[in-house]
């Protein structure tokens, strides 16, 4: 094994990790804000790939266009869900954890049917765009130009939300909301309408990822589920509720999983992840930047 | 309230007495393969998840990663038997033994770990298993094992021609996880394992052995359910790393009991009774098409329930049910 491939595969895992950070944050988010682990996160994630498929095949608009429409519309999809159906499990005075949990959960399921009902279990990929296939060499080292774009996607977005929460009204409501809902009702900020946006957010993020995973991945009903879990390692790995530990997760696991596949056979490529995971959390059982 | 307790104690075996002398008798009734299979599928997992909520509901450690312990217990049973020839019962024991024991060492790191990184650390380890078989030539890899016909008997736990064997064998093993957590609630185990649910600082300064109490309830929950791998090894007569390790066998383990009632005698068995005919129907009724509609149904389904019962459905019957449900 030379020097080289192994930059080459950090370089690629530090792309992926990047855009694993992008999938992740929108859980991490929700979770910080209000406590619930959305079990349909990778369906979210599925919906958005379906979203900028559909957006390129009757439009013909490229996914690096379509990306924010895809975003904005996973924002009032996230939103919507939590009007409809997490404020409900929100209510629950005994048993909260599981009524979350299979709540969300139950809704995971459904919209798996629902893209298997209206979309069929075929997959799909998005044959040619902008970005597609296309590789940037850059000293002897090869970047596939979809994850490269996703990469600096990632970077932005978590940039946007540092800003976002820390300069902005909303943001510092949002940031009180979670430190105590309680006290924010006496300010007069809804927690309701907090809450929403947050969801709202979450989705929007995980749209973003989504719409440049399009570009590169297959499209299928079960496509979410073979990420949800990866994701919810990077929270976990990073700390349940740190935004940013998402992105310190996201870029570990991109990394562990690269040099993973250099070592092991490529089927056993998550069980460096999985490993790492187990260690870092026995070693500091709230991740590595938790704090409750 | 201890009076009372005793009393729900003795009219819950008596309960459970009649149902299971009615269930024993539904063969008679029930001649149609298909809805033999039902049941027994039922039965199997009211004993997986009244065993998994020993662990998770009673000690309140939740695991989603008992599909392990579950593959433990096929893999073992069927390996023993095609390879060496071990009859299966022993294996089913062997099976049985070796998931408490992984139960307990994986324990011993895994129990400092709270709430989701715990949960998180089950799912991941179940799935290193997972990919360990897939890829472990030996015992199959992903083309998993094919159990040889031997002939209908007792003694090689195997039945071609009837499925009733498999279904007594069920029942049997639901009778013994409700038994066994029947016996432990008032055990001097189950009152340690409910104050280690409420909790644990509290329950560690009145002289509780917090670790040792969650130790063992982690071995007797993986033991119970690597006994229901080995059957349902037995009773598929073909294994695979995805069809007795997959995810889908640790939800299917909690469902039901967090359907039924978390934590409760009655939840798993509720639970499991509507649940799994629920699943089994939609999917050969509604599913065939391929479309998705069972997977609508199903999850509308679970969310309503959710919405609706947050205490499981346990706390549809009388109000002092209720009441014990979340003591």
């Amino acid at each position: 094994m030379t020097a080289q491939a192994i930059i080459q595969s950090l370089a690629s895992g530090l792309l992926m990790g990047l855009l694993y950070g992008l999938i992740a944050v929108g859980l991490a988010l929700i979770f910080g804000l209000m406590d619930v682990t959305n079990f349909a996160h990778g369906e979210f994630l599925m919906i958005a790939m379906y979203v900028s498929f559909f957006l390129f095949t009757f439009f013909a608009i490229d996914p690096l266009l379509s990306a924010p429409l895809v975003a904005a519309a996973m924002f009032v999809f996230g939103a919507v869900i939590y009007l409809l159906i997490v404020r409900f499990a929100m209510r629950a005075k005994t048993n909260a954890g599981m009524v979350q949990i299979f709540t969300t959960f139950g809704l995971a399921i459904v919209l798996r049917g629902l893209a298997q009902f209206f979309f069929t279990p075929d997959y799909r990929s998005i044959p040619q765009s902008w970005l597609g296939g296309k590789t940037i060499s850059f000293a002897g080292i090869f970047l596939p130009e979809p994850q490269l774009v996703g990469a600096l996607v990632s970077i932005a977005a978590f940039a946007g939300l540092y800003f976002f929460i820390h300069r902005t009204d909303f943001g510092r409501a949002l940031e009180a909301t979670r430190e105590d809902p309680g006290a924010v009702a006496l300010v007069g900020i809804d927690k309701n309408r907090v809450f929403a946006f947050g969801w709202g957010l979450g989705a929007g993020l995980v749209g973003l990822a989504g719409a440049i995973m399009a570009v590169f991945f297959y499209i299928y009903p079960d496509v979410g589920a073979s990420f949800a879990l990866i994701a919810y390692v990077t929270v976990a790995l990073g700390g349940f509720g740190s935004v940013f530990g998402a992105f310190a997760g996201g870029i570990i696991v991109g990394l562990v999983e690269a040099m993973t596949a250099l070592m092991l056979p490529p089927s056993l490529k998550s069980v460096g992840i999985y490993a790492v995971y187990l260690l870092v959390v026995f070693i500091r059982p709230r991740g590595l930047f938790g704090s409750m | 309230m201890d009076r009372n307790f005793a009393a729900r104690r003795r009219r819950d075996l008596i309960v459970a007495a009649v149902l299971a002398a009615l269930a024993a008798l539904a063969p008679l009734f029930v001649k149609d393969v298909y809805v033999q299979n039902i049941l027994i599928l039922t039965l199997m997992y009211a004993a997986l998840s009244q065993s998994w909520n020993i662990l998770s509901g009673y000690c309140g450690q939740i695991s989603l990663g008992h599909a392990l312990y579950f593959g433990i217990g096929a893999y073992t049973t069927e390996l023993l038997f095609t390879k060496f020839g071990v009859l299966p019962w022993f294996g089913m024991l062997a099976g049985g033994a070796i998931a408490a024991v992984i139960a307990m060492g994986l324990g011993y790191p895994f129990f400092r770990l709270r709430g989701h990184y715990f949960v998180i650390a089950t799912i991941v380890i179940a799935e290193i298993g997972l990919l360990l078989f897939q890829n472990w030539e030996w015992a199959g890899a992903a083309m998993g094992i094919t159990i040889p016909v031997r002939g209908d008997s007792w003694l090689k736990f195997q039945f071609m021609r009837s499925k009733l064997p498999y279904f007594y064998f069920a029942l049997a093993l639901c009778c013994l996880a409700w038994f066994v957590t029947w016996w432990l609630e008032d055990s001097k185990w189950g009152f340690w394992w409910r104050a280690v649910k409420d909790n644990p600082e509290a329950a560690e300064s009145l002289g509780v052995v917090v670790f040792n109490s969650k130790m063992g309830a982690a071995a007797v929950s993986a033991f119970l359910v690597a006994i229901g791998g080995a059957f349902y090894a037995q009773f598929l007569a073909y294994i695979d790393p995805e069809s007795v390790m997959g995810f889908q066998f640790s939800l299917l383990m909690a469902l039901p009991a967090v359907l039924g009632g978390i934590g409760t005698l009655w939840g798993p068995v509720l639970g499991a009774a509507i649940l799994i005919p629920m699943t089994e129907l939609t999917r050969s009724f509604i599913g065939g098409s391929g479309r998705g509609v069972d997977l609508i149904v199903y999850g509308t389904l679970i969310v309503l329930i959710a919405l609706a019962l947050p205490q499981g459905l346990v706390s549809l019957f009388s109000r002092s049910k209720a009441k014990g449900a979340t003591r």
